[in-house]
């Protein structure tokens, strides 16, 4: 690690820029924790609101163009009010007034209107951004055999006939219409036209850009180089690391934490790429799970299965799997998912490399063998995986919710007999943890009803979960076992789950 | 027909247009509260100091740190307040408490240059507490003799003779949870005061008058120096018809101690941490039923949670009290309800307002008991449906008993319940971890405030010289679509095209003395009130029209735009020539509408009246299926039937039918208020204050097919153009969905068998009562209990969280 690559000698602000709705504006002279989401507001931009300040109900939607897998850029819609505004340096947004206008509406605004999908109007701004990012979609293409509006659900309920999938709306909540007239809005929508909005897609995302800004309340650094962020860190052990910022951004708003200094890692290139080969895959930290998902498709079932339920897509758009791991919570969803498929940790740090498996990762109730002076670069997966795959996540509600227990199954069945058994769990400890005990159980036995069973019991017994206002200590136990056999129902017939 | 209700020819009422504001809400143009804040230079931003205890004395708060640190502008205490140091309509309620009622209870204010540094300012406001004992659970509050307000009962017959004889009698305990409102704007305002000295406050507020009133007595000041604004609430749902008002104070006694606009804007923590909720219930009754299933008498004891002061508790009881009949005839009832104090938040009205909270006890008792007189649900229900010339509990004769078997039948034919109920039947004897469930529930819901003198309302229209039109009435919008209505109403009342009429924000000063927007009843009252004012107009205008026209004022027809006689062929004027017209003749142009909803009275003491203008009826058909690994489920079909009279406004009607279903739904199976009743340092606090814990219905609880259809044929005589109130009544329909969850938890055990479930039946609760139905289902092989003892349905429902 020799040449951190540039930052302004002397430090002195960067003088961040953003373009909204097609003007660029200045920074100013905001606290350098000073959301997106507040910044717009103060500038005049209060068609995003505040409804949860944590990312759970999409009222602060705003659109961002992000890099595209084909080179070009994709309209994300995100949450503003967990993204530091100084992190959006150089960055191209969107909100609903750049839309359309109440005399010029958007194809999207239009169709809301129409649909009586605004009744308070205050979801509504966000609901049109979630909405235009899936209009802008370039691979959304009208599928047969979906849900015409107002009509019954067919084969995709969650899928219009224009290729609209339902799944862009989960992070948007709305008190007032029941969801009906929004879906019907949605699932109406034409394919895109050829605006200006459409057309900035053709050219690649902004590049982000070296940050710094100073201010009272504290230091905002962007890192673009791997050597930079690991010289910073060795230099500024306690500092915040932030990609989505996801996660801190919770912090920022809801516990009112400030840090001295926090660093944006996301644009590292480092941890930026998806690596596909042979005998793994590795997936770089800062890499949305959007971008996961649309890179990797199926390739790793547990990986297919896991995404779709971690959050919503509004924070899919921004959270990555360094975060996810980088917080060290026990309720994270991936860490049943990694653990299951035995994936490694690549930290790096001024002084070099190293790899860790996740099981031996976690260390505690949000602690972990990472140090401070180390940072998330990738996460490895091995290849091939298992044959029998399954996540499964408990919660109140089935979108866009936190688990009180997942179950991650990896399971190598080779006629009817279980050569491997891996299963990651989450919620039911300090950490999330391998049952290492239930895999023991399983493995060399007969897939069949009597293995089923005594394994379940076993893994009752692993972790020792707790009473908390997401469910009771017995509910997650039972949560487990029931994990299992639900499995077992569900592919008993066939082992061959999934390859 | 009244002509209250008669509808002229080309009506603008009963046209599908969007939402008013439809166009300024998708481009994010529309403006709440906050948005006109970050519109106002100079304003300070003012943020609470919260009691950390769920009760405690507090001994003195010392405000030195705070106002030490740069940007911090004044903490605001009780000694600042001018007048009368209460903020609530029962004097129980302080502005600045001398004691902290519950974990969270606001004890001081700062007011700073911005958020970040309000909020810091806060947090070094120290208050010193003595911690005094508290009561979190309704349990608790019982156990103490811990009640506030006056006790009321329900009476008729004689319910305990008539259980003594009734041929099957059950006794049960149902207890359920509140719900907190969630409206995505959180409680905010803005106070400024101009030149004169006038205070100008914008609320997001259900009740501006009662806004101005309660500013008028904090800050000492007549009622004619405060003027309060609503320009739009981004929702509503009963959260801002009483606890706004504090929050306004604040801005307004700080705008008047700083000179500066002062603005409070609640964070979701801040929101659903202090502000009341939806009751929660504790009741324990007992039913008795003739040999056939007639239902012949219920005696019963609600006691609702209260929380920490009165509020509107009381009036919340009074509808349970008025609603346990739901769509049923008891001949002997004897229904006693009271109000529990504890350390909570103080609950207040929601959506039904207590309705919903009497309704869910005849509903959980009838799906309890069904399988036990050896009927189905739909069976019990129908069979006990009010018949024409039968009267309420409460003594009021139930007008259109026939409407609730209309809406039943015709849901019941819509959703192709007979067949569907066999294909569920197939469905649950060949699966045996998901089961399936449909079942079809009634409502019944009284229109009208309870408290007879809220029964007004107030408008005004002004006619300009080119034949434009603004109005302005008492009515708040919170989304609800009354401002869409009232401009239908008064396009239809005038003749003229809606694109004429206009509508200004609602103020005090425009419309004086004006009842909540609550209680459905905004457009019946505020419409009625708009339809008066523009009758005189057209009074007026007729007159010179049939002047113009060379016709009798009485054959003067204006529809819209254009002015015509009857009989007078190839003459017509447009409206604006007509207007110009009697300007010139010095015709008023304006008007000043009122409407009293006629034929209403009620005894308070006695329980007994005609609380209610007609009754609002619906019916609704839910299938479910649930996961019996997890209690997970979904809501395969929901097919609704529902009575909004001659609908002003269908696209906002049936909006207010799904939204109110869906957030029903929430309540009965999602929605978890969970507090802290533990013995520890944060005993009392909210756990679920939070997006992220505390979840409302996503896409992912909309019904994946979700039919919703107005009843025909259905005007209503005493309402504006007769239509009928829609805002509350659909909550109630999601009944159905409970009842459907428990009919499939019904079928993971033995036929017969009478299943309790808790509320909010989340996937725990319903996994916790599928193990009971599949435990029963085990020993059902081996034993054959008797299924009419009382044990059967006693069981109290097992709590979602299982206690240590």
């Amino acid at each position: 690690m020799s040449n951190p690559g540039p930052l302004p000698d002397p430090l002195v602000d960067t003088d961040p820029t953003v373009t909204v709705n097609g003007t660029v504006r200045h920074f100013g002279q905001s606290p350098a924790h000073t959301t997106a989401l507040e910044w717009l507001r103060v500038n005049g931009l209060t068609g995003a609101k505040e409804g949860c300040a944590e990312g759970e109900c999409g009222v602060c939607a705003i659109l961002m163009a992000q890099t595209d897998r084909a080179g070009g850029a994709r309209w994300g819609a995100l949450t503003s009010c967990l993204v530091p505004m100084a992190a959006l340096d150089g960055q191209e947004l969107v909100t609903a007034e750049g839309l359309g206008t109440p005399s010029k509406l958007h194809p999207v605004q239009a169709a809301m209107a129409a649909a009586g999908g605004s009744q308070c109007g205050y979801c509504t701004p966000g609901f049109v951004c979630s909405m235009a990012a899936e209009f802008y979609r370039s691979d959304r293409q009208p599928v047969s055999g979906a849900t015409a509006p107002g009509e019954p659900v067919g084969a995709h309920p969650e899928t219009g006939p224009n290729g609209f999938d339902l799944h862009a709306l989960s992070g948007n909540l709305c008190r007032c219409t029941g969801y009906r007239p929004i879906r019907d809005a949605a699932f109406s929508l034409p394919m895109a036209d050829d605006d200006a909005i459409s057309r900035r897609r053709l050219t690649s995302a902004p590049e982000f850009r070296s940050t710094f800004l100073e201010r009272d309340d504290g230091i905002f650094i962007r890192a673009t180089t791997l050597p930079q962020a690991v010289t910073l860190l060795a230099e500024n052990p306690g500092a915040v690391l932030v990609a989505g910022s996801t996660d801190w951004g919770v912090e920022v708003t809801i516990r009112a934490r400030r840090a001295p200094l926090v660093i944006a890692i996301e644009s590292i290139p480092e941890l930026n790429v998806i690596h596909r080969g042979d005998t793994e895959i590795e997936i770089g930290a800062a890499v949305p799970l959007s971008q996961i998902e649309a890179v990797l498709g199926d390739r790793v079932p547990l990986l297919a299965q896991l995404i779709p339920q971690f959050a919503s897509r509004l924070i899919r758009n921004r959270a990555t799997l360094g975060g996810n791991l980088g917080t060290g919570s026990p309720i994270g969803d991936s860490p049943p998912v990694l653990l299951a498929l035995e994936a490694q940790i690549v930290l790096v740090s001024a002084m070099g490399e190293r790899v860790l498996p996740v099981a031996e990762y976690f260390t505690g109730y949000r602690a972990t063998l990472k140090r401070a002076d180390e940072l998330i670069k990738s996460v490895r997966i091995p290849l091939p995986g298992s044959n029998a795959n399954a996540f499964h996540k408990i919660t109140k509600r089935r979108f866009d919710d936190i688990s009180s227990v997942a179950v991650a199954f990896s399971l190598q069945i080779d006629e009817g007999v279980i050569t491997t058994a891996r299963i990651g769990l989450g919620g039911v400890a300090p950490t999330p943890l391998r049952a290492r005990a239930t895999e023991a159980v399983l493995t060399g036995q007969l897939w069949n009803r009597e293995t089923v069973r005594h394994a379940a019991a076993t893994l009752e017994s692993e972790g020792t979960p707790m009473d908390d206002h997401r469910a009771s200590s017995r509910y997650r136990t039972l949560m487990l076992s029931g994990a299992l056999l639900k499995l077992y129902a569900q592919n008993s017939a066939s082992p061959e789950v999934s390859s | 027909m009244s002509s209250l209700s008669h509808r002229l020819r080309d009506p603008i009422v009963g046209q599908p247009v969007p939402h008013e504001s439809a166009r300024l809400h998708v481009t994010g143009q529309a403006l709440y509260t906050d948005d006109i804040a970050a519109r106002t230079p100079d304003a300070l931003t003012a943020w609470p100091v919260q009691s950390p205890h769920a009760h405690a004395r507090i001994r003195s708060i010392d405000s030195a740190a705070a106002l030490a640190l740069p940007g911090v502008v004044r903490v605001l205490t009780a000694v600042d307040v001018p007048g009368v140091n209460d903020c609530g309509g029962k004097g129980d309620e302080p502005l600045f408490p001398a004691e902290a009622m519950f974990h969270g209870h606001a004890v001081a204010w700062v007011l700073a240059e911005n958020q970040d540094t309000a909020r810091a300012g806060a947090a070094a406001v120290t208050v010193d507490y003595e911690v005094l004992p508290s009561l979190i659970s309704v349990r608790d509050a019982i156990a103490a003799g811990s009640f506030q307000g006056t006790p009321k009962t329900v009476s008729r017959g004689d319910a305990r003779a008539a259980l003594a004889t009734a041929h099957r009698v059950l006794a049960g305990v149902t207890e359920f949870s509140g719900q907190e409102h969630f409206y995505l704007e959180t409680q905010a305002a803005l106070a400024t005061v101009d030149e004169g000295g006038q205070l100008f406050v914008q609320s997001s507020t259900q009740h501006p008058s009662e806004t101005q009133e309660i500013l008028a007595h904090v800050l000492n000041r007549p009622h004619h120096e405060v003027t309060v604004q609503s320009l739009r609430m981004g929702g509503g749902f009963g959260g801002k018809e009483m606890q706004s008002h504090g929050f306004a104070a604040i801005a307004a006694l700080g705008t008047l101690l700083t000179g500066r606009p002062v603005r409070v804007r609640l964070n979701r923590t801040l929101d659903m941490t202090m502000t009341g909720k939806r009751h929660g219930f504790h009741t324990t009754w007992e039913v008795g039923f003739s040999e056939d299933g007639t239902l012949l008498a219920l005696k019963a004891q609600l006691t609702s949670d209260g929380g920490w002061c009165l509020d509107l508790s009381e009036a919340v009881l009074a509808r349970a009290l008025c609603h346990v009949d739901n769509a049923y005839f008891i001949p002997n009832v004897e229904v006693q309800g009271r109000v529990a104090r504890s350390n909570k938040t103080s609950q207040t009205a929601f959506r039904g307002f207590g309705g919903p909270q009497g309704m869910l006890l005849i509903e959980d008792i009838l799906g309890r008991s069904a399988p036990l007189l050896g009927l189905t649900p739909e069976q019990l229900r129908r069979k006990n449906f009010y018949r024409e010339g039968q009267n309420t509990p409460y003594g009021m004769p139930v007008r259109q008993a026939d409407r609730i078997a209309t809406v039943w039948n015709q849901v019941f034919e819509r959703s192709d319940f007979a067949a569907r109920r066999k294909e569920i039947d197939a469905f649950n004897t060949v699966n045996t971890d998901q089961k399936r469930g449909l079942v079809i529930t009634p409502v019944k819901f009284g229109i009208s405030f309870n408290l007879v003198a809220f029964n007004q309302a107030g408008a005004l229209v002004h006619v300009y010289k080119d034949g434009s039109v603004l109005i302005n009435h008492g009515g708040t919008e919170m989304g609800q679509g009354l401002h869409t209505k009232m401009l239908q109403v008064a396009a239809t009342a005038l003749g003229v095209p809606l694109s004429s009429v206009r509508l200004a924000p609602t103020r005090t000063d425009k419309v004086p003395n004006t009842s909540a927007t609550a209680a459905s009843s905004g457009s019946d009252l505020n419409g009625g009130a708009v339809k008066n004012a523009c009758e005189q107009i057209v009074e007026r205008l007729s007159v010179v029209a049939g002047g113009m026209l060379g016709a009798s004022s009485h054959d003067v027809r204006i529809s819209q735009g254009t002015v015509t006689a009857l009989g007078v062929k190839n003459k017509s004027f447009p409206f604006s020539e007509v207007v110009m017209a009697a300007y010139m003749q010095r015709v008023q142009l304006w008007a000043a509408g009122f409407y009293r909803t006629e034929g209403l009275h009620w005894n308070a003491e006695t329980m007994q009246g005609e609380p209610f203008k007609y009754f609002a009826c619906g019916a609704a058909v839910a299938e479910v299926e649930v996961d019996g690994f997890t209690g997970a489920y979904s809501q395969r079909r929901v097919d609704i039937v529902h009575d909004a009279g001659e609908s002003l406004s269908p696209i906002v009607d049936i909006g207010q039918i799904e939204g109110g279903y869906v957030q029903g739904a929430g309540w009965l199976t999602l929605e978890d208020l969970r507090w802290d009743e533990g013995t520890g340092p944060t005993r009392g606090r909210l756990l679920t204050q939070s997006a992220s814990t505390y979840k409302l219905p996503s896409f992912s609880e909309m019904p994946e097919i979700f039919n919703v259809h107005l009843l025909e044929h259905a005007e209503e005589e005493g309402a504006v153009y007769g239509s009928k109130a829609v805002g509350e009544p659909p909550f109630m329909l999601a009944f159905s969905v409970r009842e459907a969850l428990r009919a499939a938890v019904a079928a993971f055990g033995p036929a017969g068998r009478s299943v309790t479930l808790a509320s909010p039946a989340t996937p725990e609760a319903v996994f916790w009562a599928v193990q009971e139905s599949r435990e029963a289902a085990t020993e059902a092989a081996a034993q054959t209990p008797d299924p009419f003892s009382t044990e059967a349905a006693t069981a109290i429902p097992r709590p979602a969280i299982v206690e240590p």
